[in-house]
């Protein structure tokens, strides 16, 4: 795999001395997407703008395309693309005219088919005339990243690009998200969503207190941090875990007739379920009835919260 | 690697100047009327009155070069300012940050179109003054270069104070508080020579006299102080400006976190 961006000890200590990235080290890879997790204050945004040039890095250095970003951010900065957070451009410009100014802005000649192909693809084409500010908050959105794929970025960065939109829009996004993948853009998005990295990320990063917590491959980060729960219901509620099954990781709720089982964490996403198998013949073989299983992985979700919540999760930095 | 992208100049000298026209109202008519009524009251009117002039002109003529100067202050300190204020405000600035667009093709993109508008504000307002008042203009070359020259140096200071600024009130406080009183007490409607001492000597500190002076002489062919005084100041007052704000992109003050 290829490197298109590589972060060193990168740190940002801000005037007022709080510090927002404490030495990131992170590797992004040609044509994949990367989403980046973290709650509010965690430094997504600081790390973004660092490397978008809004933000001036304490230390550490930024490699883009094989180049250092702050030696070369001339030719560097043309081949980046940043969709910011807020909603912020100047409203009272028409769509087409803000999206043309933005490829001007790179130093680029206008070319109103690529213009009128993106605007189409975002379904903004019937509004190139109107004002910004009198679109609805998803429209306004897609304008802002027309605005950043006016230059034809090879690296686009979406700062929480589904923030705030509907159900409908943010599916509609995801869907031009793998389309700009299919086109060979490498994109990085940070976002609350765990349902948005979960559905569209190659690789994701965990990012806390300006520190990355994890980096890995999606499926490989649940398969090695996921875990199993199974709630068997027992036909007769039990006074203790029996003997036949204490070798399961099995807990007996309060009332008695239902068996916990939280196991599987770290063998794989089928070693649970196969260890839950063999719990319900242990229960069968010690004459233990039960009417009803309810078993599920956890959820990239459940992993991300177990990370945040834990008391001082280890700092660590796996394959890229 | 080039050190100047003409295109990405160009961008942002346009977008700007349509901003201005977008908001035409404020910024031409606003400025327009309020020259022309000086004309009429102080021109036509006041000055209708005052056989004697002043220096030998028509006090009519005489007030042209300075009202013009305080339009040209006040307008060029006024859209540079805001012209970069604004973005930074509403965080649109994001997108000049992240292109590759240097200091230079920022000052030529916002201070250009900035000194472009006061250029377009002044040949309105001298053809405007033409129906009030008698003026000539002796050196007309000159009389443009000057214009210009302040022009681009007060959209230099404007840009500034845009940086500087963290509110709409310190955008206004330095052209309401400063600019205006300056340019009232700098010569725009007496002739410094009039002064008794030691006003006079005091308002030779005053830096927009030797503004108000060099224009003057551009039209009339005399003045209170050298014209090469007046230049030279000017030109100074330029490159301090733009010293100041090649160093505001080195350091990112105000501009990056």
């Amino acid at each position: 795999m290829q490197p298109i961006l590589e972060i060193s000890g990168l740190t940002k200590t801000y005037s007022g001395g709080f510090t927002a990235l404490k030495g990131v080290d992170l590797t992004i890879n040609k044509g994949e997407i990367f989403a980046l997790l973290g709650p509010n204050g965690a430094g997504k945004t600081t790390l973004i703008g660092a490397v978008c040039g809004m933000v001036r890095p304490t230390s550490g250095t930024i490699t883009a395309f094989g180049e250092d970003m702050g030696r070369h951010w001339r030719t560097l900065r043309k081949r980046v693309g940043l969709v910011p957070q807020e909603l912020a451009t100047d409203m009272f410009e028409p769509v087409l005219r803000s999206v043309n100014h933005s490829r001007g802005l790179f130093g680029l000649a206008p070319n109103p088919a690529l213009v009128e192909e993106i605007l189409k693809a975002l379904s903004l084409w019937e509004k190139r005339d109107e004002q910004i500010r009198n679109l609805s908050g998803g429209m306004k959105r897609r304008v802002l990243i027309a605005k950043a794929l006016a230059h034809e970025p090879e690296l686009l960065f979406l700062d929480e690009p589904t923030a705030g939109v509907d159900v409908e829009l943010r599916r509609d996004m995801w869907k031009q998200i793998a389309l700009l993948r299919e086109r060979g853009t490498t994109v990085i998005l940070t976002t609350h969503y765990i349902e948005e990295a979960e559905e569209m990320a190659d690789r994701v990063g965990i990012i806390r207190k300006g520190e990355i917590l994890m980096v890995d491959e999606k499926a490989a980060m649940m398969e090695r941090l996921g875990r199993t729960e199974a709630l068997i219901t027992l036909d007769q509620p039990l006074a203790q875990v029996p003997t036949e099954v204490a070798a399961f990781p099995v807990t007996l709720a309060e009332d008695g007739r239902t068996l916990v089982y939280r196991g599987g964490g770290g063998e794989g996403a089928s070693a649970g379920t196969a260890e839950v198998a063999e719990l319900t013949k242990a229960l069968t073989r010690a004459g233990i009835d039960y009417t009803a299983i309810d078993i599920h992985e956890s959820s990239l979700e459940d992993i991300f919260v177990n990370l945040l919540e834990g008391p001082d999760a280890p700092v660590q930095e796996t394959a890229v | 690697m080039s050190l100047f992208n003409a295109r990405s100049a160009w961008t942002i000298y346009k977008q700007e100047l349509m901003r201005a026209f977008r908001t035409a109202m404020q910024s031409i008519l606003a400025p327009v009327l309020t020259t022309t009524l000086y004309f009429v009251v102080f021109g036509a009117a006041i000055g209708g009155q005052m056989k004697s002039g002043v220096d030998g002109l028509n006090y009519g003529a005489f007030i042209v070069p300075g009202l013009l100067l305080l339009t040209i202050l006040g307008e060029s300190v006024s859209n540079a300012s805001f012209g970069i204020y604004m973005p930074r405000f509403t965080g649109a600035i994001y997108e000049l940050l992240s292109a590759p667009v240097g200091v230079a093709e920022t000052l030529v993109g916002f201070v250009g179109a900035a000194a472009s508008k006061s250029l377009i504000l002044a040949a309105i307002i001298l053809f405007t003054a033409s129906f009030f008042v008698d003026y000539t203009i002796a050196h007309p070359v000159y009389a443009f270069f000057f214009v210009l020259l302040v022009s681009a140096s007060f959209s230099l200071f404007g840009f500034i104070l845009g940086i500087w600024a963290d509110s709409f009130e310190k955008l206004t406080i330095v052209p309401l508080l400063i600019l205006t009183p300056l340019t009232f007490l700098g010569g725009t409607f007496y002739s410094i020579d009039m002064l008794p001492e030691p006003w006079r000597q005091v308002a030779m500190a005053n830096p927009v006299v030797y503004l108000v002076n060099g224009l003057r002489w551009t039209f009339y062919g005399s003045s209170d102080v050298p014209i090469a005084l007046s230049l030279g100041l000017t030109l100074l007052f330029l490159v301090l400006c733009i010293g100041f704000i090649t160093w505001i992109f080195k350091s990112g003050w105000r501009l990056r976190t």
